[in-house]
């Protein structure tokens, strides 16, 4: 009996997701018993003629790491979406936008502006990317930017999501466990649309920290703060910390070592707008009445929505800058 | 739609100890002003999230109008304190995503301030008015105005 079929692959992102899966060791070993690698850029060579020759629904399932941000990556999308049974929103870029996804504060022209053309970058002749230019073997062409970064599940319908920036290795070890006790039929697949491999919690719940005065004078960022006590909650030492508005299922690992919580989990479950819970949860604590002494702490915190959204913003309420959500194709 | 045709939607949170019985009183004061606003009534004005506003401009509201007791007189001590430093923190975040900060107005009207409060609408729907309609680009569309894009 041959095998079904699994694939992979990477639409806006950084390559993490690919290494976390590879991060599994030798279980990557029984995915291979278990499947047949349909597709999976990072690791073996197939075309995308090739994707597109299969018949439709004969990938058992695909890990869809990234997030849509340009044509190429929707066509992706939409394609895998046709060929697979299963298709699973891998790591935070495909759920919430992650990192690729803060483009949204900015119009088109500014990121381009920012890339090509800023003090930090050389390039005299202001030459930038273009979605097509002759050559003397051809025309060379480069898939176009859309207006905004959009999350798979904006663009198809998606089966399941793996949340995490990347996703903890532990995690995807359980996710491939449940895929293979399927595929033997010894369990049954999770409801559609679960949050798979991570926590029904917030960072905060698994995080080992003292927390007790829920009050903080501050906020700072690390480097101007004096050295953290390493039992006390670092909020509370007035450390901008994503943990009371993020899924657990990492273990509180930065917390852990004295790094806040960036929110790579995406929202805690039943959290609508992870960036807004947060600001509910910090405006919470902070221990000030007057509005000049608000704004004196809040001055602390620069750049409001990269921090709340740092993930989140591409799936938020309003998922991005109003002039760049405005724009035109 | 032309700028005087324009009659915007604000999504009023009032609390439920003064400022929806401010209201309440400029209603049966007959104190007039204007319809734009939607009242939602909450125990306290500490119990908006930033949530609701995002979700109300969101969805097609033009601006979102928080009031709440004065500061010193919450019913439930300082819970309006709270709901000052979210509104703090919100504008600063909001102003990222290009949205005006006359669109979210937070204000204090006692049990006793009818009037205070008609006053705190009406200057509120000139502001928005002046700004024009949000319609924030993800919002669904309204039936009537899907028809409308549709019919030739
Ligand atoms: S805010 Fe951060 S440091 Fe504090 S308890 Fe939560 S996760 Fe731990």
């Amino acid at each position: 009996m041959s095998k079904p079929r699994f694939a992979m692959y990477w639409a806006a992102a950084c390559g993490g997701c690919e290494i976390a899966v590879l991060n599994i060791d030798e279980k990557v070993l029984e995915l291979d018993a278990h499947f047949d690698v349909a597709f999976w850029p990072a690791a073996m060579d197939v075309k995308y003629k090739d994707v597109e020759a299969m018949e439709d629904q004969s990938i058992l399932v695909t890990l869809f790491n990234g997030s849509i941000r340009t044509d190429e990556n929707e066509h992706l999308a939409r394609l895998l979406r046709r060929k697979s049974k299963l298709l699973v929103a891998f790591g935070s870029c495909a759920n919430e936008g992650c990192i690729p996804g803060l483009a949204n504060l900015s119009p088109r022209e500014q990121i381009f502006e920012r890339a090509y053309t800023s003090p930090s970058t050389e390039n005299p002749d202001r030459i930038r990317p273009q979605p097509a230019c002759q050559v003397a073997e051809g025309t060379l062409t480069l898939p176009p930017l859309q207006p905004v970064v959009r999350t798979l599940d904006q663009v198809v319908e998606v089966d399941y999501h793996v949340p995490g920036c990347p996703p903890e290795s532990h995690q995807i070890a359980a996710v491939l466990d449940v895929l293979i006790a399927v595929v033997k039929g010894e369990a049954q697949l999770p409801p559609k649309g679960a949050v798979l491999g991570a926590g029904n919690s917030t960072v905060c719940d698994e995080c080992p920290r003292k927390r007790d005065v829920k009050r903080i004078d501050k906020l700072a960022r690390i480097q101007e703060l004096p050295p953290l006590a390493t039992d006390v909650c670092l909020l509370e030492q007035g450390l901008m910390c994503a943990g009371p508005a993020t899924r657990s299922g990492c273990n509180s690992r930065c917390p852990n070592v004295g790094a806040p919580c960036i929110g790579c989990y995406g929202a805690a479950p039943d959290v609508l707008d992870q960036g807004a819970r947060l600001m509910t949860a910090i405006a919470s604590v902070v221990e000030a009445q007057e509005p000049e002494d608000i704004d004196r702490v809040l001055d602390g915190l620069p750049d409001p929505a990269g921090t709340f959204y740092r993930f989140g913003l591409a799936h938020s309420l309003l998922r991005a800058n109003r002039a760049a959500l405005a724009e035109k194709p | 739609m032309s700028e005087s045709a324009f009659e915007p939607v604000i999504i009023g949170f009032t609390c439920n100890w003064c400022s929806y019985r401010a209201a309440d009183l400029a209603g049966t004061s007959r104190i007039k002003y204007p319809p734009n606003v939607r009242l939602i009534r909450v125990m306290c004005s500490g119990r908006i999230d930033p949530t609701f506003v995002l979700k109300a401009l969101a969805d097609g509201a033009d601006g979102v109008m928080i009031a709440g007791c004065h500061p010193g007189e919450c019913h439930y001590l300082e819970q309006n304190y709270k709901a000052l430093r979210r509104h703090r923190l919100l504008q600063r975040t909001l102003a990222q995503f290009g949205i005006e900060p006359e669109r979210v107005r937070l204000t204090w009207a006692s049990a006793a301030e009818g009037a205070r409060f008609a006053e705190e609408v009406g200057a509120m729907v000139d502001e928005v008015k002046k700004l024009g309609p949000l319609n924030w680009p993800t919002r669904p569309v309204p039936q009537s105005e899907a028809a409308a894009e549709v019919a030739p």
